[in-house]
Order: structure tokens, then C-alpha cells, then sequence
């Protein structure tokens, strides 16, 4: 076997294609987005039909409007997706989000400084991702169960520290975290942590070693851990992850507010697993990307902000948006059959 | 073998005329032409065996025989009357039987209930289930299961079971055509000749038979016709007396291949790279001890069940294991951490290669890659200009066939997908690669290319273990081989000289104590 660090001279120069067969190709949305193109290309669409529809979508107070309601949905999506390529789901991460959000709130309330009472809320939160990830990883409980126990322990252990009444007041330097903007370009500071999170994982997912590990777990956890892929680590990572990113939600969700509110989060696995799922994420694992999870919530997030601006009754909404959930799925396994066949 | 019930066989009497003969029949799945101008003929009490390589069109054309695809033309009839494009249900009407390659039984449900499955005896819906019983034993009876509990779970069984707990199922159509898809493939070799047996009976009783295997031996064991498939064109169909092993290679490969097994020019040096001292693998007493030199192939031969596989996985640390050391180049590796045996310089590649092998979701290079990823990254950033080269070199140096490395794995053929699992250890280095049943389910030119792979990294240097349940293969690709039994290392045996028999022997000798656990363990696993 020769030296390894001697490629042929052909693969050498390659980019993002393939070297088996060089061939002449017009590089497409697909080549740039890879895993997550349908999502977005849904996501264009819908924004290039509302411009047209409605005069008020397209402004830059809107925008930033809508950008303040599907951030914190989107961060929670990306961290929901992680577990969901390794064919997992987390369903304690709306509970989650609402602890983390409490215990910053109840630290702040009881004298805290607000960047050690943030640590302590983002701490919790990855603290639960832990406690589910060894349950699933080394007692080998199904994930459905062990997050399901944990929406309720969660909820419950938030209910009881706060006495189920809203905590407040909070300071303004707290509630600024996530209501400001920044001083350059004057984007919500909430738009820039969608941005951060999204891209970082993405990085994440697509260049590094950890991010291939994810995908190989998701594909076939027993073929990875013979093909020496740390498995175990991998899952615990992953709902660790899962937990923090909720717990960062939980944090931005409670500076947005300037208030700890006991019920807040209730509901936000399924948005975020529907956003996933949208997205061009497979719950049977390693299909589907950050971009696509984003794109996914900002979907949801899109068409309810239209619906406000036309008026449409959100009862309405909600049954469009769950014939898109059906949608994406069905088109999912339409083309999955024929890339089979 | 010869307890027939002779009141519920002989569905038709012997007659030349074929029961069923497809003309000109043609499949193509977009630009791919799977099948061109295909004709076939199955008479009663006639074993036609179907041979050819991989993608060569075995499986389109008994798709095509059990309606599970439509033919794009061409004609079908049973017993001279055309009848047009069946449903697998009409299929099945129409007297066509097939035992699958991968059995079709539910795991979970009774043996009873999957032999009665399409028709349940029912009053008004609810099930009766001492009718089901007798029924069930009644069948049974035909594949001389008698002594079996129709209330037994499938999954309980051994593989071997089921495949006869299949084959009476089949049976219970009252078919005139049986086909075999590749039957043998997880059988032992004791239980293949019962198998073979079984089939002639059932010729003898009249049954038309299609046999579809990788495996010469049988075809030649029990074939009274063969027919040869080549890039989905009919290349003959004669009587099997015709052809002996060489030129029945020849007509499916469409080439001659010299030598399936590499020469064994090696020398094997006196530098030990694997050191297996007191290994007992979980549930064995016995601890194993062999050694495995720079340049070598040891060959692992046992019945089923006598604790191959297990071996293997033990040393790899697939499973723990409950004592003993296993050394690479001197260096102990930890037990039961794969991942660690991989830093070791180990690779293993299973025998399931869809279970335990293959990322299916994922491309062909990110497949061949992952064993490697540690090496190949820098700062937990995968260079992806070495991945490639990687991927390039070893995956060009197997010869594979495919458009781009891009495309996902399970678009590759069985033999390819091999290739690319092989490529995964070579991209590691491996100092020791385990092979457990390196060419199952391959065809005949891409196993000459693998045997020919096992030798080149023997002669670099590596340390070879296969373990193989054929035992040509074993014999033909070893320099020494080591017969299990039981668990334990019963014997061992240099290749040179050897004889199938003298392996026979040392597996089998006692072989009736083993226990019907180990068999349920090897046969899941």
C-alpha cells in the first residue's frame, strides 16, 4: 500500500463533485445546498408569491418582525435535527426550553448577575440533554420514551419552581439580549443567533469528523460502531446538544418577554420536529441538513406572518401547515421509491 | 429422506410438455436493459438450475415468473395457455411457488400462523386454533417437521428450519413450479445436502423445479437442465451433463478464469502480527489460542454453530468477551471496543453486509471513508481533498464499477458493495483484516477478483483470518486452516493437502452434542 499522503494528481484539484468519472456540469442549487435544497427552494417560493400578494411582507419592518418570531423556532429545529439524524427524536426540548428560561429568570429575579444566570439556564439545559442521551445511548431506551418522560419532568419541575406564576420583573440590560439590534447593519440580534447556530452546524454536519459520525449512527448505529465509530458518544453528544440549543431558546424566549414564563415552550417539539421534517429531514435518520431544518421553521414561520397580513384565520393556518407536513413527507417517499427502483 | 405422503403429492403426473415456458421475454428499467429475448422452459419432474452472474438477470426473470414485475414483452404461458401478465396472486393461482433467498416468514408470529397465513381457518373472523394447529402439522408433516409445535415462534428456529418451515408453506399451494432463489446461502454444508435432497423429492414427485445459486457444486449435485444468463441474454439452455465446472464458468462469465484462488507464492515470515492467547469469546469455555503471521491466511472452517463468527467478532471486540488477550504487532488490544481494535490496526468484515457493514443512506465515499476519519482530519475538520485521494486510489485499485463516488451505496451491486467495505479497511492500513464469509451472495468474477485482493494483501504483509463455511474457498485461499468445533479450535490442518473430508471430520466428529442454543446464537447473529 502506498503513502497516504500522495493523492493522485486528479482527485487533487477536485471541488464539490464527483472525481470517479470528471465529467463537464453546470453547478446547480442542489450542488451548493447539497442535502437541504428542497426546503429552500419551498422557502423562495412562498416568499416570492407573498411578495407579490402582499405590499406589506416585503419591508424591513416586517421582515425583522418575522425574523423575532422564527428564531427562536429555528434554534430549537436545529438542535431537534441532530437527534433526528441519528434517527432519534427529542420531544423534551419545548419543556426544556421553558425550564432553562425560569431558572435564568428565578436566578436574575434572586440577585444573580445576568451572565452567570444565563450560564446556570443554558447549564440545565444541557444538563437534561445529557441525562436523556445516556438513557438512550447506554441503557438503550427508546428515545421516544425517554424525552417523552423528560417533557414531563421538565414542565413539572418548572411548575414547581416558579409556583406556575410568571417571574418577573427583569431588567432591561436582559430583556435587550433579545429585543436589540445591532449597531452596524441594525439586524435583530435575534436574526444574527439564528444565523450563528444554523451555519455553525451546518459547518459542523458537513466538514467535520464528528458531523460524518452523525450521519453514519443515523444510517446504521451497529455497521458504524464495527466500522469503529464512537456511537455511544455520538448520541450523548447529540441530545446534549439537543438540550442546549432548547435551553438557549429558552433564554432568548424569556429576554424577548423580559419574563420567566412557567408555560412558555409548550408545544414547540412538534413545530420543531414538523420544521425538521419540512425540511427534508427523514425520522428514520441520516437525511436532511441545518439549512434545511431553518428552512423548514422560517417556512412555518413565513406563513403565519403572511396569514396575519392578510388576515386568514389561524385555524386555517394550522391545517395548511400540517398539509405541508404531509406534503414534504409524501414527496420524500415519492422520490425515494424512484431513486430505488 | 424417503417418507413421502404420498396421498397429498403428485399434483400433476409426469408429462414432457413444459408447464410453463416464457418466450422472448424482455425487461428494461429505463435505458437498462435487465432482460433481452429470454426464453424458458420448466418441466415437471426436471430440476432447470439458473445460472449466471450478478446483474446478469436471475432475478429479473423470476420477478417476471412470479408476477412481481410486468414483462415489457413477451409471451407466458402455463400449460400452453398464454396468460397474459399475472399478479403475484394469480401468479401464485396459477401453481408458481417461490422460496426466497431472504425467507419471507414473520419472526414474531407462530409457525402455525406464517404457514397459514393468506387463509386463517376463521368462523365469522375469529380465528379457530386447533383447526390452525392441524392444519399446520399437516404440513409440517410434508418437509418432515413433524415433531416441530406449530406454536413455536419463527424467529426461535434455526435458519435451517425456517427454510424448510418456507418450503412447506410453498407446498401448501399445491405449486407445480417451485423456485429456489439462492436457498443455501445461510445453510451449513450438512444442511445444504439435506436441502438438495429434500429438492429431488420433491423433482421425484413430479414438482417442476427452478434452482437459482451462486454455488456450482449444487447446481451440479442436482441439475438436470441449466440455464445460462449473460448481461440479461439467454447464452443456452442445455442438458447440465453437457458442462463441467470449468466450462459452465466460462459460459456464465462469458471469459475464461484461469485460477479462482491466487496463487500461493507468499512467504510467510516469522513475524507474528496476530497473537490470540486464552481468548474465550462470551458463553465458550474453551480458550482459544492461535497466532497469525506476516503474510498468512488462516482459514476458520466449522459447522454452523461451532463458534466461527463469534471468534471473529471477539477479536474485533464486537462483543466482549470473557477473558484472554488478543495482540496486534505485540500490542495488547483492549476487549470489546471496536473502536479501539480499529486504532489497533484490525478490520473486520462482517458476513451481514446490509447489517452490519454497509451505511446504506450514505454515498460510496463517505462508506469508504469512515473507518478513517480520525487519520484523514485535522482538528476534527475531514480534509476532504485526502478523503478523496483515498477514496480514489483504493477504491480504483478494487476496480470498481461506478459512475460516481457520490452515489449513495445501495445503488451498487452486491459484489461492488464488498469491494467498497474492502476499500474501508485498506484506507485504515489494517495490520490484520477478519474476513467472515468474504463472498457470500457474490458472483463468480467479482469473488476471483476478491480471492485475488485476500492474496495481494497477504503477500504485503498483512494478517489474514477467513472464516468461510464453503469449503473450497477455505481450502483453496489458506495456508493453514483451523477447524472449530463446539467453540473451540478442534483441529488444524495445512491447506496444502488437505481434503474437504478432513476438515469434515474434525467439525463433525461428535458434532451431535452441539446444543440447539449455539445454533439459534450463529444463526441470528
Amino acid at each position: 500500500m502506498s503513502v497516504r499522503n500522495n493523492p493522485e494528481p486528479a482527485a487533487a484539484g477536485a471541488g464539490d463533485g464527483a472525481p470517479a468519472v470528471r465529467e463537464e456540469r453546470v453547478l446547480t442549487f442542489g450542488d451548493v445546498f447539497g442535502r437541504d435544497a428542497g426546503g429552500l427552494i419551498v422557502l423562495l417560493i412562498l416568499f416570492g408569491a407573498l411578495t407579490l400578494w402582499s405590499e406589506q411582507f416585503l419591508t424591513i419592518s416586517n421582515l425583522e418582525n418575522l425574523s423575532r418570531q422564527v428564531a427562536i423556532y429555528g434554534i430549537i429545529a436545529v438542535g431537534q435535527l441532530l437527534v433526528i439524524l441519528t434517527a432519534g427524536i427529542d420531544l423534551s426540548v419545548g419543556s426544556v426550553l421553558g425550564l432553562a428560561g425560569c431558572v435564568t429568570a428565578e436566578l436574575i429575579v434572586h440577585g444573580t448577575g445576568v451572565p452567570v444566570a444565563i450560564l446556570g439556564g443554558l447549564g440545565v439545559g444541557a444538563a437534561i440533554g445529557v441525562f436523556n442521551g445516556v438513557l438512550v445511548a447506554h441503557a438503550k431506551l427508546p428515545p421516544f420514551i425517554v424525552t417523552l418522560g423528560m417533557l414531563g419532568i421538565a414542565r413539572g419541575a418548572v411548575l414547581v419552581l416558579t409556583s406556575a406564576s410568571t417571574v418577573q420583573p427583569l431588567p432591561d440590560s436582559f430583556g435587550k439580549i433579545a429585543n436589540g439590534s445591532d449597531p452596524i447593519l441594525g439586524l435583530p440580534n435575534l436574526l444574527w443567533m439564528l444565523i450563528v447556530v444554523v451555519v455553525v452546524t451546518a459547518f459542523v454536519l458537513r466538514r467535520t469528523v464528528f458531523g460524518r459520525y452523525i450521519y453514519a449512527v443515523g444510517s446504521n448505529p451497529e455497521s458504524a460502531r464495527l466500522a469503529g465509530v464512537p456511537v455511544t458518544r455520538v448520541l450523548v453528544a447529540v441530545y446534549a446538544i439537543a438540550g442546549f440549543l432548547a435551553a438557549v431558546g429558552g433564554v432568548l424566549l424569556a429576554s424577548r418577554l423580559n419574563a420567566g414564563i412557567p408555560t412558555g415552550g409548550t408545544g414547540y417539539e412538534l413545530n420543531a420536529i414538523a420544521a425538521c421534517v419540512i425540511g427534508g429531514a427523514s425520522l428514520f435518520g441520516a437525511k436532511g441538513g441545518a439549512y434545511g431544518a431553518a428552512a423548514g421553521a422560517i417556512i412555518v414561520g413565513t406563513l403565519q406572518n403572511g396569514g396575519n397580513l392578510k388576515n386568514i384565520d389561524p385555524f386555517y393556518l394550522q391545517i395548511i401547515i400540517g398539509a405541508l407536513i404531509l406534503i414534504a413527507v409524501a414527496f420524500d417517499q415519492f422520490q425515494g421509491r424512484r431513486s430505488r427502483s | 429422506m424417503s417418507t413421502a405422503t404420498p396421498e397429498r403429492a403428485r399434483p400433476t403426473p409426469p408429462a414432457p410438455e413444459p408447464v410453463v415456458s416464457l418466450r422472448g421475454a424482455t425487461k428494461a428499467y429505463g435505458p437498462n436493459k435487465a432482460l433481452t429475448d429470454v426464453d424458458l422452459d420448466l418441466r415437471p419432474g426436471e430440476v432447470m438450475c439458473l445460472a449466471g452472474e450478478n446483474g446478469a438477470g436471475k432475478s429479473t426473470l423470476i420477478k417476471i415468473l412470479t408476477g412481481a414485475i410486468r414483462r415489457d414483452s413477451g409471451t407466458y404461458s402455463v400449460d400452453a395457455s398464454d396468460i397474459g401478465d399475472p399478479s403475484p396472486t394469480e401468479a401464485r393461482e396459477h401453481g408458481i411457488g417461490v422460496v426466497y433467498q431472504e425467507l419471507s416468514l414473520l419472526p414474531d408470529l407462530s409457525v402455525g400462523e406464517n404457514l397459514m397465513m393468506s387463509r386463517l381457518p376463521a368462523r365469522r373472523g375469529i380465528t379457530r386454533p386447533g383447526e390452525l394447529r392441524r392444519q399446520a402439522r399437516e404440513m409440517l408433516e410434508r418437509v418432515e417437521l413433524a415433531d416441530l409445535d406449530p406454536d413455536t415462534e419463527v424467529g426461535e428456529l434455526p435458519l435451517a428450519k425456517q427454510q424448510l418451515v418456507e418450503i412447506a408453506k410453498v407446498l401448501g399451494e399445491s405449486p407445480r413450479v417451485i423456485i429456489f432463489d439462492e436457498p443455501t446461502t445461510a445453510l451449513s454444508e450438512a444442511e445444504t445436502h439435506r436441502l438438495l435432497d429434500k429438492i429431488m423429492q420433491l423433482r421425484d414427485e413430479g414438482h417442476a423445479i427452478m434452482y437459482v445459486s451462486h454455488h456450482l457444486e449444487e447446481m451440479f449435485a442436482i441439475g438436470d437442465r441449466v440455464t445460462i444468463l449473460r448481461d440479461g441474454c439467454l447464452v443456452t439452455s442445455a442438458p447440465m451433463g453437457e458442462f463441467d465446472h470449468d466450462s459452465l464458468i466460462a459460459s456464465m462469465v462469458g471469459r475464461k478464469i484461469e485460477s479462482l484462488y491466487p496463487a500461493s507464492d507468499r512467504t510467510v515470515t516469522d513475524q507474528v502480527r496476530l497473537k490470540i492467547s486464552g481468548l474465550r469469546p462470551a458463553g465458550v469455555t474453551t480458550p482459544i489460542d492461535f497466532e497469525v503471521r506476516s503474510g498468512e491466511i488462516v482459514g476458520i472452517a466449522g459447522l454452523l454453530g461451532s463458534g466461527r463468527t463469534e471468534l471473529l467478532r471477539a477479536i474485533f471486540g464486537a462483543d466482549g468477551c470473557e477473558g484472554g488477550t488478543i495482540e496486534v504487532d505485540g500490542k495488547v488490544v483492549k476487549c470489546g471496543d471496536p473502536r479501539r481494535a480499529v486504532q489497533a490496526g484490525l478490520g473486520l468484515l462482517t458476513e451481514d453486509r446490509k447489517r452490519l457493514g454497509l451505511l446504506l443512506e450514505l454515498t460510496i465515499r463517505e462508506n469508504a471513508s469512515i473507518a478513517d476519519l480520525d487519520e484523514i482530519s485535522r482538528f476534527t475538520l475531514v480534509d476532504r481533498k485526502e478523503e478523496r485521494g483515498i477514496v480514489d486510489r483504493y477504491l480504483g485499485s478494487l476496480r470498481l464499477r461506478a459512475a460516481s463516488w457520490e452515489q449513495p451505496v445501495s445503488s451498487l451491486s452486491g459484489g461492488n458493495q464488498q469491494k467498497v467495505l474492502l476499500a474501508r479497511w485498506l484506507a485504515t492500513k489494517a495490520k490484520v483484516l477478519l474476513f467472515d464469509e468474504p463472498t457470500k451472495g457474490v458472483d463468480v468474477g467479482a469473488k476471483a477478483e476478491i480471492y485475488k485482493v485476500i492474496g495481494d494483501l497477504a503477500a504485503e504483509g498483512l494478517g489474514v483470518v477467513v472464516v468461510s463455511s464453503y469449503l473450497p474457498e477455505v481450502l483453496g485461499l489458506a495456508d493453514r486452516v483451523l477447524v472449530m468445533r463446539g467453540g473451540s479450535i478442534a483441529g488444524e490442518l495445512p491447506a496444502a493437502g488437505a481434503t474437504e473430508e478432513d476438515v469434515l471430520r474434525l467439525a463433525s466428529v461428535g458434532g451431535g452434542q452441539r446444543t440447539d442454543g449455539f445454533e439459534t446464537e450463529e444463526t441470528r447473529s
